[in-house]
Parts: structure tokens; sequence; C-alpha cells
């Protein structure tokens, strides 16, 4: 699947939802499902400062696709970076670099990734674009 | 006395009708306001003057011969006085127009700081907004001078114990906030003037949360500075008061340098005007103290000893009601408390529960409330915040409860 295939596979299965509050059940859900990175390895390098919540990232690159671990205190937060982690794993560093995630503003979270939210995933989307274009450089 | 009992003598329903922006709905539901810490919502008085300043009266002030210039300054300089007169300040030009409390707080620590020296001492307290904090560690750093933190115990009141510890020959300024905004706290302002006064400290007052729920009178305070702004006390964002004592703003250097603070310019040598132009540098926002002047003319028809009552019968209301799901911890539980009802689930993000009563309507600020070193303290992340004004109701807190119910569920 393409990530823009992910992307779409995202939007239609938001789409059952008209209701705010089942919309963040399954988000919920979504979070509380996401692998943790476990407390030993949230180190300060991996560590999103949000003002709301925090965010770990961890990065990985082989045979030219990156894969992402990254886990929040707040699950919410993390049910999103599950759907982005889905979105972007395993796709080339040029894909990620490039990517526009319109799913967020069609699935219409995109209050979460304005950077005046401060939870940390927009500074988390910087930092995975920019070790997509550092990957590219290298 | 029972909340509904207060409610029915104090009517919040009916002066619910002064504030269009509450009778909304968001994703679809009723909006229930409750981040009045935060910001206050705005009577129509106070919108119908905005609108009626730049629709008739717009125009700069104590620089026109013409009509409208006049017309302006006069309004200008009345709501000075209507401000004046709530506070009960001595003189009409010891109420000096700022931005807000951030920038009335900026204000003395340059001025003011600038008849201090190396050594001296600045006490503030551990409940501190950032900024009662920062403009002092910025000045303590410029003058070389030391920052005292007067501690807090459990229950979020200052501990008092080892006051003279922390107030002593050497302060020169204790400045502290009336009201914590994360806390509720109602601080122990007349003790806390005493201990100042005995060793000639000067003291600024952060009033930025206790301006819109009690009356303040600034000479029974006996403080030399009063800091607050507008947007809290049902006026417009952009406009706030510094009031200072007469004697001691005289004795102060101005802030910054520009027109109306000058009395007269050359390039050898510049002489400046007198008080409170002194401090008011440049073009003000005009709109912003004419309405502010409004929202205390509003406010001055008010009980407000019935309204801080009403205001903690809903916060012991929700209070209550919130002790009663598992694992809720109040964080601020002093003796003396507003209407601020700050709270922590255990196993629960604040952010997700924030989130959560944000899409059933509900208007509760998460975090850390711009107190860092506090949440330190309690060794949390932040709170939950909801702080009620006197427009709110048991109703709401009701409706509260019954979404705090079903995010708690859908969160556990
Ligand atoms: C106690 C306290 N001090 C200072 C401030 C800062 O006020 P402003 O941002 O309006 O300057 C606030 C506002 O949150 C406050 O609650």
């Amino acid at each position: 699947m393409t990530l823009d295939q992910k992307q779409q596979e995202i939007v239609e299965e938001f789409e059952i939802y008209d209701d705010w509050m089942d919309k963040y059940e399954y988000i919920i859900e979504l979070g509380k499902d996401l692998p943790m990175i476990s407390e030993s390895e949230k180190t300060d390098d991996k560590l999103i400062e949000g003002c709301q919540s925090r965010v770990w990232l961890a990065t990985n690159i082989s045979d030219g696709k990156m894969q992402f671990t990254a886990d929040s205190d707040a699950i919410i937060t993390k049910g999103i970076i599950g759907l982005l982690v889905r979105v972007l794993n395993n796709e080339s560093p040029r894909d990620i670099a490039t990517a526009d995630l319109r799913f967020i503003q069609e699935i219409g979270l995109h209050e979460h990734l304005s950077p005046t939210r401060s939870n940390g995933l927009a500074s988390m989307v910087k930092r995975i674009k920019l070790s997509a274009l550092k990957a590219l450089q290298d | 006395m029972k909340v509904t009992e207060v409610q029915r003598a104090f009517n919040a329903e009916e002066i619910r009708n002064d504030f269009p922006s509450l009778d909304q709905t968001v994703y679809g539901k009723k909006l229930i306001y409750f981040d009045n810490g935060a910001t206050a919502q705005k009577p129509q008085a106070v919108i119908d003057s905005i609108s009626h300043y730049y629709s008739k009266d717009n125009s700069n002030i104590h620089r026109g011969v013409h009509y409208l210039s006049q017309v302006a300054t006069t309004q200008y300089e009345n709501a000075r006085k209507t401000i004046q007169t709530y506070i009960n300040a001595a003189h009409s030009e010891e109420v000096l127009f700022t931005k807000g409390t951030t920038d009335g707080i900026n204000l003395i620590a340059h001025s003011f700081g600038e008849t201090l020296k190396e050594g001296d001492e600045i006490t503030i307290s551990a409940m501190e907004h950032h900024s009662n904090i920062v403009p002092w560690q910025m000045l303590c750093e410029r003058k070389k001078c030391i920052l005292r933190v007067i501690p807090i115990n459990e229950k979020g009141e200052l501990v008092l114990t080892s006051i003279d510890s922390y107030i002593t020959e050497k302060t020169k300024l204790l400045a502290v906030t009336h009201i914590s905004n994360s806390l509720g706290t109602i601080n122990p302002i007349e003790f806390l003037t005493k201990k100042a006064r005995s060793v000639g400290a000067k003291i600024l007052i952060d009033g930025a949360q206790s301006i819109q729920h009690m009356r303040v009178d600034v000479q029974e305070m006996d403080c030399d500075f009063f800091v607050f702004s507008g947007h809290k006390v049902f006026g417009p964002t952009g406009i706030g008061v510094l009031y200072g004592k007469k004697k001691v703003l005289d004795s102060l250097p101005p802030y910054q340098g520009g027109g109306d603070m000058i009395a007269k310019v050359t390039f050898e040598k510049t002489t400046y005007n007198e008080l409170p132009h002194k401090f008011e540098a440049g073009t003000p926002h005009i709109a912003g103290g004419i309405c502010l002047g409004v929202a205390f003319k509003y406010l001055e028809k008010l009980d407000m000893d019935a309204i801080m009552k009403y205001e903690q019968s809903l916060a012991n209301y929700a209070q209550e009601q919130l002790l009663k799901f598992e694992g809720v911890k109040i964080i601020g539980t002093a003796d003396q408390k507003t209407s601020v009802v700050s709270f922590v689930v255990e196993g629960i993000h604040p952010f997700d529960l924030g989130t959560l009563l944000d899409k059933q309507g509900i208007a509760v600020r998460t975090g850390h409330h711009c107190t860092q070193p506090l949440m330190d303290f309690f060794e949390i992340p932040g709170t939950i915040r909801a702080s009620f004004a006197f427009y709110n109701t048991k109703e709401e807190i009701d409706i509260f409860i019954k979404a705090m119910d079903r995010s708690i569920n859908m969160l556990k």
C-alpha cells in the first residue's frame, strides 16, 4: 500500500464516526494498542517536550525504509501518534520528507497538529521530516 | 448555605443574559465556560462600548484641540477615575494604564529595578505565575540582586513560620500574588505587607486573579503597587492597570521613552511629564482604557461580597462532586480559597481529560497554568482547572460532572 493509500484507508475508517466522542473512543483504543517505549528507553534524546503532553520518538532506517517507535504520556496523543506511525512506517525517506499528511485534516484532528496546541505532535512530525531529509542527504 | 439557595439569592441566570458569548454551542453542545481564570467573558455593555468608540469617538488623546480628541481624552481620563474609585486609589494619577499584568510587573522590574544595587533582595512566593517570576530573575541578573522564594505547604498555602528569614533588612521588594491562579489560594496580604513595611521594603501585589472576584482596596492593603489585566475583569485584552503610590511612582525613573511621557525635549536634555503620563509613553490603547472603564462601571453595580460567596459555593459543590470519582485529588486545599478547582485524576493525563471535556462543550484549562515551579512542588505535570465566575451555575457543574464520568470511563 502506498503512503497515500494508507491515508485514504484511515480517512474511510473514520467516516463511520459522526460523533466526536465516538471518534475519540477509537483514538483512545488505538493509543492503548500502540506498543509502548519502555521506561528505561525513554531517554532525553528521544523526548519531545510539549507544554501539554510529552512525546518520545525513536527512528530507525533499514533497507532504505524508515521505522518509527513513539510513545506519549497522554493516551490521545498516543493514539494520534499511532495513526502517524501507521502512515509513515516503512516508507522511503523521500516519500516521508515530501508527504502531505492530509488525513489529519480530513478526519478533523488537525487541531492536534497545530504548534499552538503544544502537545508535542507538531514537533514530532517536524522531527520525523528532518530525519527523513537527513537520511536523503546521507 | 447550599448552592441552590445562594444561586437563587444571587440570580446567576439573569446575569448570564448580559454575556452573549455564553449563549452558544460548540461541537453541537451547549458551551460551558469554566476557564475564567484565564480570561473572563465580556458583558454586552463592554462589547457595545468598543463598537461605539470606533464608530463615533475614535481620535488620538492628550494632543488635539479638536472636538473628537477632547471627547476621547475625557472618556479615557474618566475611565481612569472610575478605576481609581473602584480600587480606592487616593489619586487618579496613581492609576497607570498598561498592556496588562505582565506589562505592569515588567515596568516595575525596570523602573524600580533601577534603584536597586548589588546584594539587594527581592522576595516572591512559590506559587507565582511565570510573569511574577521571570521579570525578577532578569532584574536579579542585571543588577546582581538575590531572589528569595517563600515556600508553600501541601495545602498550597504560604508557610509563614519562617517568614522572617525571607523578609529581612536586605529585602527591597516583596512581590506576591493576591490569589494563586493554579490553586485559588487567597494569600494573607495584610500580614505580608505589615512584615514588608517593618523592614522598609516596597510591596507589589499581583492582582490578576483577585480583581475579578473580590472588592479591592489598595489603600487598605497598603501596597505600593497593584497590577492586574483588563481581560480578566470582563474588559478587553491588551489593557491593564498598574496602581502605584504617587510618592513612590514620582521617585522612580520612567520606563519607556516617547511621546506623551515628556515635558520638554531638546537634543541636549529632556524633562519628563508628570504622573500618570511619565509612565505612559506613546499612543495608548485608548479604546481598551475606555472600555475597561465600562467594565468597572458594570461591576460597580454588583455586590462583590455576594458574588464571592456564590462563586465559592459553586467551587465547593464542584469539589464535592469531583471527589466522588475514584482517584480524584484536589490540588490546592487552602483554608482561604476562591472559585478555582484544580485537580488530577490518578492514572489519567490532564490533557486527555481536557480534550474529552472540550468535545462535550466544556472549556477547562489543562497543563501547568504558567506555574511550572508550583507543579514541580506537587510533583505533577499539570492539573485540570475549572475556574468559576458569577455567571456560572450549579446546572453547568452537573453537566460537567456527567461529562467527567463519561470521560473517565473512556480513559480508564
Ligand atoms: C496570577 C497571575 N499573574 C499574572 C498573570 C498574567 O496576566 P497577563 O497574561 O494578562 O499579563 C496571570 C494570568 O494568567 C495570572 O493569573
